[in-house]
């Protein structure tokens, strides 16, 4: 978690003239905004194969050759895949890794923002590298790349024997493991998916496809005794250290924990779970039926249903509380609890809650414009684009980030401004 | 004789009847549940103006792609299939057997024109059967059943029109008549000859999915 | 009364059938047949077996029966008398051996199209039929090597093509450079979270036709589509465990698929000229996750060429001036009714376009789709055979005055190039695309 303590809180506006950047350069990127709103920055291009970076109207001391996937980590450090002289590093706040690759793609950040991995090719083989330390064994192939949330542990799916294409029956054997660190497994298999640590970094766990028809979830290369249908990504319990999956049998779908159903009922579909941040409760996107969608928590589907589908599950800080974006035919909505507000959206990001859990704002789209929504009203304000929002410590003031006009503005504002 | 008569005519055309809709209800409530229990989906897809659009389209002669390529074949199913249906239920011997027994009367069809009727049935049958024999595609997919089942179709109309001639044997002909019906009766729901039941459904449920999902014709 | 001629072609050796069947007994291949026709499947295959009249109506419908001189073994129930009946009628009691042939029938000697299901007087859908039988083919292992392998690379890396995960955003950036030749400016954006539209290929674009991606591109920039592609899984559409029976596995690659779209905030995702994919993400991947429709928008390439020339994005600077003749794919025309909208783009395009007959929704499948031609080379003359009565119908347009064949869809091009090419019907296979990119306004080139 970031603390946010230090943020500038005092309510008011800074804007930064974004819009004048267009004509210092040949063309201007998507902009990205930092978490503190302090930071508003941009792939620029300076000329036929020179690229740089504008932040806050300063560019980068160094040009690249080519810069793409510009993020700020949740610590605010700005971040991008940059190449020079055909090899691939990443540069961070302008300073690229003295490590440089074949190739790099994939950036994953820890929940505090400090460490930083990518997913690297050299010469052909495969593996991470995590603030610029590459792996020591690299594979053939590797894929599902994952950071653990402290930032210290990194796994990927990755390939431990040789085939070729057309060797199916070799395949079938298990080519395929997990490997933490770059350590693999012993155990192979023919699939490995969906790669999750546990929270003492102790622990990995997969989908695995043992043969073509059996699935489980594999713990550090152990199968579950089990096997089913189908099954979904694992998660791990904050506090148990134990994995969770959705898996499929007799074509319904449950959630299970260690091979046993945890869940009393089971669903058309069953996925995206999420335990609360204290871990006493387990939400996951269910169809309750055939082409009808809402949110589970604890087994228990919300009355609320919707005929698209449900994304980005999450819980307020505090566990209480639980919040959605769900899509019926072409409109979006926000729901939270079971309830959805009564907005009819172009799109919805995923809400953010008050530390507190009494607000939730999330980022919009109506009309073709961008806008915040705090606990089902929308801000007046309607952007050329807008960033997430993001509470003060104690719950009254929301911190909003827009493009109006050209123009990037930071305003922090009592929550009861929108909220009402 | 007469004992006979009236037990063919009687108990056994009861149990004939009772088993024919009873039997075609089970089927199609059985086959609903199993929809039901495993394909769900399905009733989802389910349009009534897309498989009404679809239905319409293959009960109207010359309708579809594949009648028009067909015309005799076209003109004998249709021909067959209205005889088969309205023959029997507008005969006016068997109008006076329903009056008999429950009072109930409706107009009758000349003699002449229902007699038409049994003919082009049989002629029909004798249609289909020189198609299983002579086509290769039609031979190729014939099992002994499909035989029996234009047996079982035929008889009925085989010996109500020589009972209606009385050619030959007339009270034998009759009774070999109503039993014949009542096999027909009987293995409308447990045949091939379901496809009287389950067609609307297939035809509704392939309408629908060409209609609504696939936004094209299915015929 | 003829006894119809045994398929006189000779089978071709395929290892995938071979060793599959070589580790098959009866008790086996009773436990599988018996487990999906009971576990798996319900009222639709039971009221499709109980209800078919044996008529045969439905044979002419299919290309193979017409191009093997009306053979009844290709006929669609012929397919189905040889495959399912026999399985059903054993109750799952069948040979290896007879699970070869039912492996090279249903994967080589039917594509899925559903022209059947138009001429069944009952609506039969035989197609479905035969998914039935491939899936049987797969719990049993025996599905052919090809299309196995591809099946396999779906499975490690979400695409067809065995495309690693670095190959894909690499391939993206390069031709973006490619293409800033042309429009300096253009940009391939990657990873644009809340654009319009998320553009999807199948993987043996980046693989081998990274110039549709080009394509793709110019359109994209000079039409001003605010647009995006994923650099991570997700980005490919394609789909060929829908095609193998491997359900699981086509809901996975289907599920990448909405979610990467989801996760990018896009409204609509757009696809490149692909039939297979469509059905996959339309009408069968989504089914098999719950999604009554797809979750977000599907538009196919035909789709957005029509809203792109309706609307005037792009013009057309001067039309393409060959005589064409444009082709119907199954899996976008009868599968989703596109065919009026791909004509009105012909026409747009086009100074002349000549109708091959039958069309729309009646046309001739290409024999390529349904995963036919992804079971390979041993199987070139499976197709090139089973639809003489395609090169018939494509020189008689040839003879209206057709010079060119627009096919917008890729197997359709690869299966209509064989056809061409053996029959020398000398038609010159195009997609939309090409002749969009050849005849659109652009902006004057910049570059010295
Ligand atoms: S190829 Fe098409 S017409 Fe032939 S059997 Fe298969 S689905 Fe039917
Ligand atoms: S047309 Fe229909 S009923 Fe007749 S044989 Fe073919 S599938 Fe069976």
């Amino acid at each position: 978690m970031v603390d946010t303590t230090n943020w500038d809180w005092s309510p008011g506006e800074k804007r930064i003239a974004f819009g004048e950047w267009a004509g210092k350069y040949r063309w201007v990127e998507e902009p990205a905004a930092s978490p503190d709103g302090e930071t508003v920055a941009a792939i620029v291009n300076i000329d036929e194969g020179e690229f740089s970076v504008c932040a806050n109207g300063e560019q980068w001391e160094s040009v690249f050759d080519k810069i793409w996937h510009l993020r700020f980590s949740p610590a605010g450090r700005l971040t991008a895949l940059v190449s020079e002289t055909g090899e691939w590093t990443v540069a961070v706040d302008g300073s690229p890794w003295e490590a440089r690759f074949g190739y790099v793609w994939n950036p994953l950040f820890s929940s505090s923002g400090e460490s930083i991995a990518v997913a690297i090719q050299q010469d052909m083989q495969y593996g991470m590298a995590v603030n610029g330390a590459a792996w020591q064994d690299t594979f053939a192939n590797a894929t599902y790349f994952i950071l653990s949330p402290d930032g210290t542990r990194t796994a990927a799916a990755v390939q431990t024997v040789d085939f070729d294409s057309g060797e199916i029956h070799k395949f079938q054997e298990g080519t395929f493991s997990a490997a933490l660190d770059g350590k693999p497994w012993d155990a192979n298999f023919v699939n490995v998916w969906s790669l999750a640590i546990s929270p003492d970094g102790s622990k990995l766990a997969a989908e695995v496809r043992i043969n073509l028809y059996e699935y489980t979830i594999a713990v550090n290369g152990k199968p579950w005794e089990k096997t089913f249908s189908c099954v979904w990504e694992p998660a791990f319990h904050p506090t148990r250290n134990s994995a969770v999956a959705p898996v499929r049998e007799a074509g319904q779908w449950t959630l299970a924990e260690e091979g046993s159903p945890i869940w009393q009922r089971s669903f058309v579909q069953l996925w995206q779970q999420a335990f609360s941040p204290d871990g006493s409760r387990l939400a996951a996107v269910v169809a309750p039926r055939y082409g009808r969608w809402t949110v589970a928590v604890d087994g228990s589907p919300w009355s609320v249903t919707f005929a698209d589908m449900v994304t980005d599950v999450v819980f307020s800080p505090d566990s209480r509380r639980v919040a959605a974006v769900a899509k019926d035919g072409e409109i979006y909505k926000v729901v939270a609890d079971g309830s959805a507000w009564g907005l009819a959206l172009d799109m919805a990001w995923q809400p953010v809650f008050s530390p507190d859990g009494r607000h939730l704002a999330a980022k919009v789209e109506k009309n073709g414009r961008y806008t915040i929504a705090v606990d089902g009203r929308l801000w007046d304000r309607e952007c050329q684009a807008v960033w997430d929002p993001a509470f003060s410590p104690d719950g009254s003031l929301v911190l909003l980030k827009s493009l109006e006009d050209g123009v990037y503005f930071r305003r922090v504002i009592p929550v009861a401004d929108i909220a009402g | 004789m007469v004992d006979v008569y009236t037990f063919v005519s009687g108990p056994l055309a009861w149990a004939a009847f009772t088993i024919c809709i009873g039997g075609c209800l089970y089927r199609l409530i059985s086959l609903i549940v199993l929809a039901y229990k495993k394909e769900r989906f399905i009733f989802t897809y389910m349009s009534f103006s897309y498989g009404l659009r679809s239905i319409v389209h293959w009960i109207t002669p010359f309708a579809t792609e594949n009648w028009r390529r067909h015309p005799v074949l076209t003109v004998v199913t249709f021909a067959f299939h209205i005889s088969l249906v309205i023959a029997p239920i507008f005969l006016l011997s068997h109008i006076v057997l329903w009056e008999e027994a429950w009072d109930l009367r409706w107009p009758a069809l000349p003699d002449a024109l229902a007699d038409t009727m049994a003919v082009i049935v049989i002629a029909g049958c004798i249609f289909f059967l020189v198609r299983r024999l002579k086509l290769p595609e039609v031979q190729f997919v014939t099992t002994a059943s499909d035989y029996v089942i234009l047996a079982i179709v035929a008889a009925p109309f085989v010996t109500g029109f020589l009972a209606y001639h009385q050619w030959v044997a007339y009270p034998y002909m009759v009774i070999a008549h109503i039993i014949s019906g009542e096999v027909m009766l009987v293995a409308i729901p447990f045949t091939r000859l379901s496809h009287m039941v389950f067609s609307p459904l297939t035809r509704a449920y392939m309408g629908s999915e060409f209609g609504k999902v696939r936004m094209a014709r299915d015929w | 009364m003829t006894e119809p001629a045994q398929q006189s072609e000779t089978k071709a050796q395929d290892k995938g059938i071979e060793v599959g069947i070589s580790k098959l007994d009866v008790e086996r291949i009773e436990k599988v047949v018996t487990g999906v026709l009971k576990g798996e499947t319900g009222a639709r295959l039971k009221a499709y077996v109980e209800t078919c009249i044996h008529c045969g109506l439905c044979s002419e419908a299919c290309h193979y029966y017409l191009s093997h001189d009306k053979d009844p073994h290709y006929s669609p129930v012929g397919k189905v008398k040889q495959t399912l009946w026999e399985m059903i009628r054993k109750k799952g009691r069948v040979s290896p051996e007879f699970i070869k042939t039912a492996a090279v029938i249903a994967h080589t000697e039917c594509n899925m199209c559903k022209r059947c299901a138009q001429y069944c007087p009952f609506g039969i859908d035989i197609a479905y039929i035969i998914s039935v039988v491939r899936r049987i083919i797969h719990r049993l292992g025996a599905t052919p090597l090809y299309i196995q392998d591809t099946a396999h690379s779906h499975s490690v890396t979400m695409n067809q093509m065995w495309v690693k995960a670095d190959e894909w955003p690499d391939t993206l950036q390069w031709q973006e450079e490619e293409a800033q030749a042309e429009i300096p400016t253009l940009r391939i954006p990657l990873e644009k979270e809340g654009a319009e539209v998320m553009y999807s290929v199948i993987g043996p674009e980046p693989k081998f036709q990274a110039q549709l991606i080009y394509q793709a591109a110019i359109i994209m920039d000079v039409a001003g589509v605010n647009w995006t592609m994923p650099a991570t899984i997700g980005w490919d559409n394609s789909d060929m465990a829908m095609y193998t029976g491997d359900n699981e596995l086509m809901g996975r690659i289907k599920r990448t698929h909405f979610e990467t779209a989801a996760r990018l905030k896009v409204k609509k995702i757009v696809m490149g000229e692909c039939g297979h994919a469509f059905r996959s993400v339309y009408d069968m991947g989504n089914r098999w996750l719950g999604w009554k429709m797809p979750p977000i928008r599907i538009v196919h390439a035909i789709e957005f060429y029509y809203d792109l020339l309706k609307e005037g994005r792009i013009k057309i600077v001067k039309k393409f001036d060959q005589p064409v003749t444009l082709h119907d794919p199954c899996n976008v025309v009868r599968g989703g009714g596109l065919g009026e909208k791909s004509r009105y783009v012909a026409n747009a395009i086009c100074e002349k376009v000549i109708e091959m007959v039958p069309n729309y929704e009646h046309n001739y499948c290409c024999c390529a789709g349904g995963g036919v031609i992804n079971c390979g080379p041993p199987y070139k003359m499976t197709r090139v055979n089973g639809n003489r009565v395609k090169a018939e119908q494509l020189f008689s347009a040839k003879t209206k005055g057709a010079k060119v064949l627009i096919a917008p869809c890729h197997n359709c091009h690869s299966g209509l190039h064989d056809i061409v090419h053996h029959y020398g019907v000398g038609l010159d296979i195009k997609f939309f695309a090409d002749i969009i990119y050849a005849c659109m306004e652009k902006p004057e080139a910049t570059e010295a």
